[in-house]
């Protein structure tokens, strides 16, 4: 099968900076352009039956390709598993919601605070359990996403499991009204915080946290003897993380104008996972088109809903056994010189070479 | 808080605990031997719970005709249909089991892939599963009837212990200490002892590794088919997705005793079950998955292996 993640990445690394700057520009266009592309007949099929196709691409599929980015700095930059990143979801609705109806702040004032509760949350979290490894670490977190969720349920004070309505809308941008009837609005919105987390893991992947992350993915015990301070770049991963699932609570919970604890259920973590996983951890470009297809399959397939989840499951794995590191993988050789690549290159054809030639024998034999 | 009701109802408490303790003991089981053979923890495994407790339940109403109306069966009628419930509900989970080994696990391991493509493909089974059960059923909870009537075998000063318990937390412990003589001491279970050691050496020792998995697949899933029959006869109701807190439990239990750690998957079992009886006694039914967790986060933060230490102590990347 062809490496559309090392062509793509061939390409863009030798293009040069206009022709890169073009490029990107008429992508975020092309994104930006998204929600009226339901109107024309050529590309009509997008739209999605029984609800509407606007209010899907900001949720789910917007605010699901924002998580999977969050998500893509604990799981696939650092390589820790968080089976309950809803947490932080809910936590950044829940702050929208609270001081949206008790407090005269605004939806863009609400933002930093929500992220800042959700990083909190991440630091508090993250200093008892990341000492653990593993799959430990992921039973920790599925069990503080739990813990959310019936804290939220078992709260009288927030609604209990009514949840809180009345979640006041963003006031208007550069008029830009921000309502039900502008769902548009809101994707694009979504859009700028999605380039903006984009802009941010890449600054930081290319620096010292990142690749801090990469070695502790790699190999905790050698990053360790390296002199990596673990802990706390694993912290940092955490509550990077958390403030982008933070971001996506508050803008979630002032778009909807209603939250409730069973929209955080576990099964939210799962998707994000899956999202990541399936179009592969640690490439940005992946967990992008992973989230998008995983978010608005579901609702593209809504004719056949009563078996749309179990054909969701199948998908999964049907695409696992196919692509075990997900459609776009992480780019695996970085850095080689010319001289590398075909030194590279001239020892795999041996390789197979080889092994063309002891198979031959193996049948020789055989026979 | 309200310690008088631990005080009043120690014992009932205890033998409720225990009951439930020994259904976590047994699933748990099927976590751990997974985990412990390939490191991947088999999301699946609570489908496959569920799909026993459907075994039973279909096999109690369709093979023996028992309805909500019939009376409970004695005597030998009654030991011959438990003993095809129980049969019924471990085939139905232990070949389920090495069904979703080889459609879903075995591929992908072949290929060498990274632990969350396995993990991804054990959600994707979990999904497909349930959700199967959910079209099939229409989402209506199924009712078991009453096969087996509850009474109490003893009582003293109004604490009883009901058939049902007692039937649960023998067989649960006559099936685990099973599984430990088998694991401990035959052949097969030194080849899977071997496997969760090392894959690579217990390959070039000749141990047949597909097969050792299949087997680790299978009595993971005759003993998690085992303790769903026995949550039918304690619980007699069951629904598409009643194995997504048992097993979220159950693997609780095992990470509590030592993941991998096949007594600890006992201790840790036994542990949790008391713990979610008492401390729903004590705080309200509303707080018992807060309390679990906290007890897992403290436990994990004293002992990070878990309490009885892993299996093999090894870095899990």
């Amino acid at each position: 099968m062809i490496n559309l993640r090392d062509k793509g990445a061939e390409l863009w690394e030798g293009a040069n900076r206009v022709q890169r700057t073009a490029f990107a520009l008429v992508a975020i266009f092309a994104a930006l352009c998204l929600p009226y592309a339901g109107n024309f007949s050529l590309t009509n099929f997008l739209n999605t039956p029984i609800s509407s196709y606007e209010a899907v691409l900001v949720y789910p599929v917007g605010m699901y390709i924002l998580m999977a980015l969050g998500l893509n700095i604990v799981v696939g930059k650092s390589g820790l598993l968080d089976l309950g990143y809803v947490a932080f979801f809910a936590i950044g609705a829940y702050t929208a919601a609270i001081l949206g109806t008790h407090t005269h702040l605004n939806t863009w004032e609400i933002l930093p605070i929500g992220m800042g509760f959700a990083m909190l949350a991440g630091v508090l979290l993250g200093l008892p359990t990341l000492r653990l490894r593993g799959d430990y670490l992921a039973i920790v977190t599925l069990g503080f996403g739990e813990i959310v969720r019936i804290l939220a349920i078992n709260t009288p004070s927030i609604g209990g499991p009514n949840g809180i309505a009345g979640v006041p809308q963003p006031p208007t941008v550069l008029g830009q009204a921000f309502d039900i009837t502008h769902p548009d609005h809101f994707f694009w919105l979504v859009v700028i915080m999605i380039l903006a987390v984009i802009w941010m893991v890449r600054r930081l992947s290319i620096r010292r946290p990142g690749r801090a992350w990469e070695a502790i993915r790699q190999d905790e015990d050698v990053a360790l003897l390296m002199g990596v301070p673990i802990l706390r770049y694993k912290i940092w991963s955490f509550s990077i993380g958390a403030a982008v699932g933070g971001a996506a609570g508050v803008i979630f919970a002032s778009e909807q104008m209603f939250v409730a604890p069973q929209s955080f259920n576990y099964n939210v973590s799962v998707l994000i996972l899956s999202c990541v996983v399936f179009g592969g951890m640690g490439n940005i470009w992946g967990v992008v088109l992973g989230a998008s297809i995983l978010s608005y399959l579901p609702e593209r397939i809504r004719f056949i809903s009563n078996a749309r989840e179990f054909v969701f499951g199948l998908a999964l794995v049907v695409m696992m056994n196919i692509r075990p590191e997900g459609l776009l993988p992480r780019k695996k050789r970085e850095h080689l010189s010319d001289e590398e690549r075909a030194a590279l290159k001239t020892t795999r054809s041996a390789l197979n070479a080889s092994k063309k030639a002891s198979k031959k024998a193996e049948k020789e034999a055989s026979k | 808080m309200n310690f008088s009701v631990v005080g009043s109802q120690f014992f009932p408490l205890l033998i409720n605990g225990l009951a439930l303790g020994f259904i976590y003991v047994l699933v748990s089981v099927g976590y751990t031997m997974v985990y412990g053979v390939l490191r991947l923890i088999n999301f699946a495994n609570s489908e496959i719970f569920m799909l026993g407790t459907f075994a039973t339940a279909i096999v109690s109403t369709s093979v023996f005709k028992f309805n909500q109306n019939s009376q409970p069966s004695h005597g030998m009628k009654l030991f011959i249909v438990l003993l095809c419930c129980l049969l019924a509900s471990m085939a139905t989970s232990g070949v389920v089991a090495v069904f979703v080994e080889l459609i879903a696990y075995r591929r992908l391991r072949t290929k060498g892939a990274n632990r969350l493509g396995s993990l991804i493909s054990a959600i994707g089974t979990s999904i497909t599963l349930s959700e199967g059960v959910r079209i099939l059923t229409h989402s209506i909870p199924v009712a078991s009837p009453r096969v087996l009537s509850k009474f109490y075998v003893f009582k003293i000063h109004g604490v009883g212990l009901r058939i049902d318990q007692l039937l649960t937390i023998a067989s649960g412990l006559l099936l685990f200490i099973a599984v430990d003589r088998f694991v401990t001491k035959t052949r097969m279970g030194k080849a899977i002892r071997a496997v969760s050691m090392s894959e690579e050496n217990s390959k070039l020792m000749g141990i047949n590794l597909n097969r050792v998995i299949s087997l680790t697949f299978l009595i993971g899933g005759l003993v998690t088919g085992a303790a769903a029959f026995m949550y039918m006869t304690v619980y007699e109701q069951t629904v598409f997705n009643v194995g997504f807190n048992i097993g979220l439990a159950a693997f609780t239990a095992a990470v509590l005793g030592g993941i991998g750690n096949l007594r600890g998957a006992f201790y840790g079992g036994l542990a949790l079950g008391l713990a979610e009886e008492y401390f729903s006694a004590l705080l309200g039914s509303q707080w018992k998955e807060i309390t679990v967790f906290v007890v897992l986060v403290l436990v994990l933060l004293v002992k990070p292996n878990g309490l009885f230490g892993e299996a093999v102590q090894q870095t899990r990347v």
